[in-house]
């Protein structure tokens, strides 16, 4: 069991895995991050009070100070990525524009705030529609202008009101009671903590069309350790309601403790593992290095594709070349990279198999091709199949009689009286191994694969004559027209 | 370790077997008993017995686990990303997406690629199952699920069906049909059972064969003709969340990765777990690449402006570029070699939740909860030789 040898970046905190949200890691990291931005001692921006009209806005920063920010301080090169990464932090909710509902981060002049700790996301807060119902009415008790609901939030307003129809007395008390504490709050103090609210509402409530990140993965759902637990109100409302629990929070798989079954289990593991040969780093790396090489030429996003990439000529040429039985000498060359790339070719095979048969030797082929399709079977058919296998390769007198050691015999033999689809694992695997040590090597000298491979390159060495002769061919005429038109 | 010289209170039938001896006066959970020395013994060594054996196991293990840590840290004689360091850059890569397909009404979750390279299959949260060609844009099938939130959907080798799974707990096959108007949910078949979601599928090499993964730890592979479990793979203590077979024909592994933050390796002969990794970070936040004959982790993929997590994860053909879809509505493009970040494609407006490289590398399809799939293709140098033969 290898672990891993490298730790994540610092600055993830106290990060408690078993918590609640499962975004939590996440959020770590952003509020990471906004702290460092906000910590001017520390390099962060200048959050300042700026003038305008009449009027003073108190704790803003702008947004082309953040983007350099995340430039410099998260190594961004590209300035996209930067606004892209900021506007992820105001879409989750830590950061806000103070005239905008919309939550993306400009790199202007445009103003931000930054949203308090209160109100993060990390705090679980999944707000009930009668907070929201407060927090609408209450917008509409206040005169001012700049608190005036917009065409979307009275919609919901009005939704809410008839939904809550019952219970809006209720919800009316308690918005007139938010309005008085308000009330007594400092003037600026007021503007933030507004502003703030309203950003808060922004990311649960948000504007139609735009993202929802509350959204959760339902998987992680189910997993959820408390799903019961009692949600706080913003408001202070006691939740007198009886929640339903949804389906979706039945949570799944608890955490087994592990009992002495399982880790003795775990000590028979880590011996096989101890037991285990393994690799040196450097020849892996080799060995890898060597593969890619290898394959370089046919990965159409690091090499060319002759004729052309479908999806940008939108030809399909380079589909049919492929599909046809006739294969270019590229995919010849394929071929010689190993056994299982020939094989994974069905103009492989068959090339393959023709040059067996013109050593009489092509059984082991055709039994390795026969047990590959066993496996591929219904259950069903798998026992009388087997069977024919057996018959036809192996048993006393077969027509196509292959050779293995007795081991191997014997084992295939013993197997076949429970045919199950891996009865000729073992036989198969020898097979495979002779081929590969003995026919594979001649394969690639035989004449049909040297034709293969060197025949495709004449054709294509004329083709590209036959090209340049045409263009050589048009840009002459061109010219000549250019010359008999002046 | 027999002691017979004890203060001898009573003298009679022991409570425990009935021997007339002297007893020894105990408290056993709190009961006073008169046991004779015999007894005592072997009580006392049974309690210490199970006491210890459970912490003596878990010492056993954890020493286990150190020592093949050791043993496997001498092998790492050196980092992937420096023995690359000779080897050429990939050149920068433009990628653009070439389609965008539409008609999904909610998040889009899973898709898979047919053999044929051009058409695939998607599945969303709003219970639908698409089969698109992804060339013409053309939808070609639709197949309507009983539940919503279908996590996982695959194409057929064949292309003759497809499989599709998520909260109903089974996998369930259905056959495509050239008949536009024929009724595919009618001649579904139901494949897999799990006691949990179904997270994950696939075809082995045959249409024959299904292997799942599901929030009940398990992955297990079935016979679609009968429906019968072939084997099942016990071992994961959480949700297995995502499977992939071994790339080759000839191969009988395949890897799953699940929330106990381990990703295993299995002999899908025998059910056995072969090869095991583990993060110590819960739910995967950056890329590892894990080597099996190192067995060990021999390169990271990460960087301070990502922060986001990822949700899925494909090979470009050559292996030389890792396609990584992120939480951040964002593909990067990893040289896995080089371990640096090669290009980032933007576009989905929400995130990522499946990237799939087509079969023959042509291009790659990322699913998005944006309710769209879009197939993106790098441009390259096509247009560059030609300039080049012109001059």
């Amino acid at each position: 069991m290898a672990e891993g040898s490298r730790d994540q970046a610092a600055g993830v905190g106290t990060t408690d895995p078993e918590d609640d949200s499962p975004n939590m890691i996440v959020y770590r990291k952003i509020e990471d991050i906004v702290m460092r931005i906000q910590d001017e001692k520390a390099g962060g921006v200048a959050i300042r009070t700026v003038k305008s009209f009449l009027s003073k806005i108190p704790s803003v920063v702008s947004g082309a100070d953040i983007v350099q920010w995340l430039m410099k301080n998260l190594s961004i090169e590209d300035a996209a990525e930067a606004i892209h990464l900021g506007s992820l932090i105001a879409a989750q909710g830590y950061l806000f524009p103070i005239s905008d509902h919309v939550l993306t981060l400009k790199d202007d002049g445009t103003l931000y705030r930054f949203q308090s700790p209160y109100f993060w996301p990390s705090n679980c807060w999944e707000p009930e529609n009668t907070d929201y119902a407060i927090y609408l009415c209450k917008r509409t008790m206040q005169n001012k202008a700049r608190l005036e609901l917009a065409d979307y939030e009275a919609e919901n307003l009005a939704r809410l009101q008839r939904a809550f129809a019952r219970k809006w007395e209720f919800i009316f008390m308690q918005a007139e009671a938010q309005v008085k504490i308000d009330r007594k709050k400092d003037k600026a103090e007021r503007k933030i903590l507004d502003s703030q609210e309203r950003a808060f509402w922004d990311v649960h409530r948000p504007v139609p069309g735009c993202v929802n990140t509350t959204e959760m993965d339902i998987r992680k759902c189910r997993r959820e350790r408390n799903p019961h637990r009692v949600k706080k109100s913003v408001y202070g409302v006691p939740d007198d309601s009886q929640s339903q629990p949804s389906p979706v929070h039945i949570s799944s798989q608890p955490a087994r403790k592990p009992t002495k079954e399982d880790v003795q289990k775990e000590i028979t593991f880590l011996n096989i593992q101890l037991d285990r040969h393994c690799m040196k780093v450097s020849k892996v790396a080799d060995s890898l290095m060597g593969y890619t090489e290898q394959f370089m030429e046919y990965d159409p996003f690091v090499s060319a594709v002759e004729p052309s990439n479908p999806w940008i000529s939108d030809d399909t040429t380079f589909w049919d070349l492929e599909a046809s039985r006739d294969p270019s000498q590229q995919r010849v060359k394929k071929w010689g990279f190993s056994l299982e790339e020939a094989l994974k070719d069905p103009a492989g095979r068959d090339q393959f198999l023709k040059f067996l048969e013109s050593e009489f030797s092509s059984e082991n082929l055709r039994f390795w091709l026969a047990v590959q399709e066993l496996k591929r079977r219904p259950l069903c058919e798998v026992a009388s199949r087997a069977q024919e296998i057996w018959q036809e390769f192996l048993a006393e007198g077969a027509p196509s009689s292959i050779n293995l050691d007795s081991h191997s015999y014997e084992r295939t033999s013993q197997n076949l009286k429970d045919p199950g689809r891996y009865s000729f694992e073992d036989a198969q695997e020898h097979i495979f191994k002779l081929m590969k040590s003995d026919s594979y090597a001649r394969f690639l000298r035989s004449n049909i694969y040297q034709d293969l491979l060197l025949a495709r390159k004449k054709v294509s060495n004329t083709d590209l004559t036959s090209t340049l002769y045409s263009l050589a061919l048009i840009s002459f005429l061109l010219l000549f027209g250019v010359f008999a038109a002046t | 370790m027999c002691d017979q010289t004890f203060m001898a209170i009573t003298f009679g039938p022991c409570d425990n077997c009935s021997t007339t001896s002297p007893l020894m006066n105990i408290y056993i959970k709190n009961e006073p008993t008169n046991y004779c020395s015999f007894c005592v013994e072997m009580m006392a060594c049974q309690g210490l017995l199970k006491g210890e054996t459970l912490a003596s196991l878990k010492n056993e293990s954890e020493s286990l686990k150190k020592k093949l840590e050791e043993e496997r840290a001498k092998l790492h004689d050196v980092e992937l990303h420096q023995v690359a360091e000779k080897i050429e850059v990939v050149s920068a890569l433009s990628i653009k997406t070439r389609r965008v397909l539409k008609g999904h009404g909610n998040k889009v979750l899973c898709m898979d690629w047919c053999k044929d390279k051009r058409r695939l299959v998607s599945s969303s949260q709003d219970g639908k199952v698409i089969v698109w060609d992804g060339f013409t844009l053309n939808k070609e099938h639709a197949v309507p699920m009983p539940c919503t939130w279908v996590m996982a959907c695959a194409y057929a080798p064949s292309g003759c069906a497809i499989a599709c799974g998520g909260l109903d707990n089974k996998c369930s096959v259905y056959p495509l049909s050239l008949d536009k108007n024929e009724n595919l949910a009618a001649k579904k078949k139901s494949v897999a059972m799990h006691t949990n979601y179904l997270s994950g599928c696939t075809f082995t090499n045959s249409d024959m064969q299904i292997l799942t993964s599901s929030g009940d730890g398990t992955c297990a592979l079935w016979d679609v003709e009968s429906g019968q479990l072939l084997q099942s793979f016990h071992g994961h203590t959480a949700d297995v969340l995502s499977l992939d077979l071994a790339p080759s024909e000839t191969g009988n592994t395949f890897v799953s990765g699940g929330c106990d933050k381990k990703a295993n390796v299995w002999d899908m002969r025998s059910g056995q777990n072969v090869q095991s990794f583990e993060t110590h970070e819960s739910d995967i936040n950056c890329c590892r690449l894990y080597d099996l004959r190192a067995d060990r982790e021999v390169a990271v993929y990460q960087k301070d402006s990502i922060i986001f997590g990822v949700s899925s994860l494909d090979f470009s053909l050559s292996g030389r570029l890792l396609f990584g879809g992120y939480n951040d509505y964002t593909i990067n493009i990893w040289d896995v070699l080089k371990g640096n970040r090669v290009s980032m494609l933007f576009g989905h407006e929400n995130r990522v939740s499946t990237v799939k490289v087509s079969p023959d590398g042509t291009s790659v399809c990322s699913a998005s909860w944006d309710n769209t799939l879009r197939v993106s293709r790098a441009l390259g140098m096509p247009w560059l030789l030609v300039l080049y033969s012109l001059t």
